[in-house]
């Protein structure tokens, strides 16, 4: 079980608001991310909800049990933390296993439960190493098996895969995924990579300045972004946003057009010329520069060949343009 | 980096200075050697010639000896236990945030810049004076009688002065050590349910134990050669209750004026310096190894 429930919470450090109240509710099982730029307090929400900060104000519960005053130890969490913060000086089995120890588990359990993990995560033969002889993806698995052994209410995860090389990012993602599907742990991730958060996330929390901009599932962000935060973050290239007497005759104050839901046509749109063109073979990202729509990003197929000069017409494809008024809320 | 050419370039040009300190280190210990197998004493020039080992017999025969032997090495242990035990416990203390922590750290650091026999002097006269000692005062305040500690103590005064002297040392060395301990372990052990007791027993101390090895391998180097505190305060009495094997070599060379009991009492030290160094080696050296 591990359903968790924030209630306007709460968090200053001296006179700055990190966090200035924030309603939320994880499901039990659900595979939540926050994700924001950094400084929007997603790590510190994180820390909260570990017990490693106090709550200036506000409640936070877990199962319905009230955890607001209760020592990190008491809430029943795991956390991998970005560093891994593994113990230097101990083993392998010895990492894994210390949960355990603290808890006050016969040696014989310990044993059982550390090789079970291990065998989880591929780790049976590194057991007897140190955290120093092993690589970045190895050291990522242990602080994940310190985790897992003590069948924790909920996972916690800081940045966790912010050290490794982009290949290994893609694979421990993945891993990760499997290990909530076998596992149906309540998860919670943060990450700033809005790609991490879009493969792996039953539920976004979109986070800014310590505020939460939407809460929805990926592709409910993507669809329907409940503000431009939301519509520039989510989504790679980020969206057009145009404002001005287009998004006007549109009763808007901007509009968004995602980078692939702009069409090159060959009359009518917006005139430009085309400034900087990627050809990555499978797309081709075109940015332009337009005479009455500033500059806009378009992802165009992989046969599409311009270049930097050449002269383009674009327009919306119909029916995916995102208006948004003043206040930056989508209509 | 280490082509054949490189490290014979390399060993070219530290071998200038492997010479000097060579020369720098031999040709005292080998004057030091040469004396102590010789009549040597200041007050009778005239007579002079080897004389085997009755340098050092005299030493191992003098009443006093193996108990200076046990007092150097008690003062040596003694200390160590003290300012490692106190200077942890301190480094935690001042490694807390609170304010005023800058002139907080200075102070406990001030000791170390106090000269050994400036240091023995105001504990002698202003602390552990039996008429005008603060100790004094706080005793006959309580109703007792004042605690003769050069008199009644006298080593373990000394090994209190000294202790006073290096804690600042142990301290600071071991508070650097706390501080380059990654705050996310911390943060780890306590997720995974460790209490305070624990994680300094599982995370903190296994940290600092490379410090620690730091710490009482130069301490010893240097508690092995005390000598200004003892000759400030108890001049190895009463009788030799405080003798030591430094203040023994100082009373034969100086007080005495035999030069060659003197350098067999040096050379005596440096065997034992050797002996101890051997075992701290053995026993803790191992932690020095990344």
């Amino acid at each position: 079980m591990g359903k968790i429930v924030l209630k306007s919470v709460r968090k200053s450090f001296g006179e700055v608001d990190v966090i200035p109240g924030i309603d939320l509710t994880i499901e039990d099982g659900e595979f939540v991310v926050f994700v924001g730029p950094s400084g929007c307090g997603k790590s510190t929400l994180l820390r909260l909800i570990a017990g490693l900060e106090d709550v200036t104000a506000g409640t936070m519960a877990i199962d319905g049990r009230d955890v607001t005053a209760a020592a990190p130890s008491e809430r029943g969490l795991a956390m991998v933390f970005q560093s891994y913060a593994l113990y230097p000086h101990m083993t392998v089995r010895k990492n894994i296993a210390f949960p355990l120890k603290m808890a006050g588990l016969s040696q014989a359990d310990q044993d059982a439960k550390v090789t079970a993990a291990a065998k989880v995560l591929n780790l049976t033969n590194y057991l007897e190493r140190r955290p120093g002889q092993l690589s970045g993806g190895q050291r990522q698995r242990v602080a994940i098996g310190r985790a897992i052994v003590r069948e924790p209410s909920a996972f916690l995860f800081d940045e966790p895969l912010s050290n490794l090389d982009a290949a290994l990012r893609v694979t421990m993602r993945q891993e990760i995924t499997e290990l909530h599907q076998s596992l149906k742990t309540t998860m919670i991730y943060v990450t700033h990579d809005q790609v991490e958060a879009m493969t792996m996330a039953d539920k976004i929390v979109v986070l800014n300045a310590g505020h939460i901009e939407q809460v929805g599932s990926p592709l409910e962000l993507y669809n329907t972004p409940a503000n431009t935060f939301v519509a520039g973050f989510i989504g790679s290239p980020k969206m057009n946003l145009i404002e001005g007497p287009l998004a006007a005759e549109q009763g808007a104050h901007a509009i968004g057009v995602r980078p692939e839901h702009m069409g090159i046509v060959s009359e009518g749109g917006w005139e430009g010329k085309v400034l900087l063109s990627e050809h990555l073979g499978s797309d081709t990202f075109l940015k332009v520069q337009t005479v009455n729509a500033g500059t806009l990003t378009v992802r165009a197929g992989g046969e599409v060949r311009l270049s930097h000069g050449d002269t383009v017409r674009l327009a919306p494809l119909p029916g995916k343009t995102h208006r948004f008024g003043s206040n930056g809320l989508a209509l | 980096m280490s082509t054949q050419s490189t490290r014979f370039a390399a060993r070219l040009m530290v071998a200038p200075s492997v010479f000097v300190l060579f020369i720098w280190m031999i040709v005292p210990l080998a004057m030091t050697l040469y004396f102590s197998f010789r009549f040597y004493r200041l007050l009778s020039p005239e007579r002079a010639g080897w004389t085997g080992l009755t340098n050092y017999t005299w030493f191992f025969k003098a009443p006093d000896f193996w108990l200076a032997m046990g007092n150097t090495l008690l003062l040596v242990g003694g200390v160590l236990v003290i300012t490692v035990v106190l200077g942890t416990l301190i480094a935690l203390l001042i490694d807390q945030p609170v304010y005023g922590q800058g002139p907080l750290r200075i102070l406990v650091i001030a000791p170390f810049f106090v000269m050994p026999p400036v240091a023995a002097s105001i504990w002698e006269n202003l602390f552990m004076h039996p008429q005008n000692g603060l100790f004094a005062a706080v005793a006959r305040g309580l109703g007792g009688q004042p605690i003769l500690f050069l008199e009644s103590y006298p080593m373990a005064s000394v090994i209190g002065i000294v202790s006073w002297e290096w804690l600042p040392f142990a301290t600071l060395i071991l508070l650097t050590a706390l501080q380059s301990l990654s705050s996310e372990q911390l943060e780890a052990a306590e997720m995974d349910g460790a209490s305070g007791l624990n994680r300094f027993r599982y995370i903190i101390l296994p940290h600092m134990t490379r410090a620690i090895t730091v710490v009482v391998l130069i301490q010893t180097i240097f508690l092995l050669g005390i000598f200004g505190e003892i000759f400030t305060t108890t001049q190895g009495g009463p009788g030799s209750a405080s003798n030591t094997l430094p203040y023994m070599i100082f009373k034969q060379a100086i007080v005495a004026k035999d030069i060659g009991r003197a350098a067999a009492g040096g050379i005596i030290a440096v065997i034992l310096a050797n002996i101890v160094a051997y075992f701290l080696m053995r026993g803790i050296g191992k932690n020095l190894d990344a």
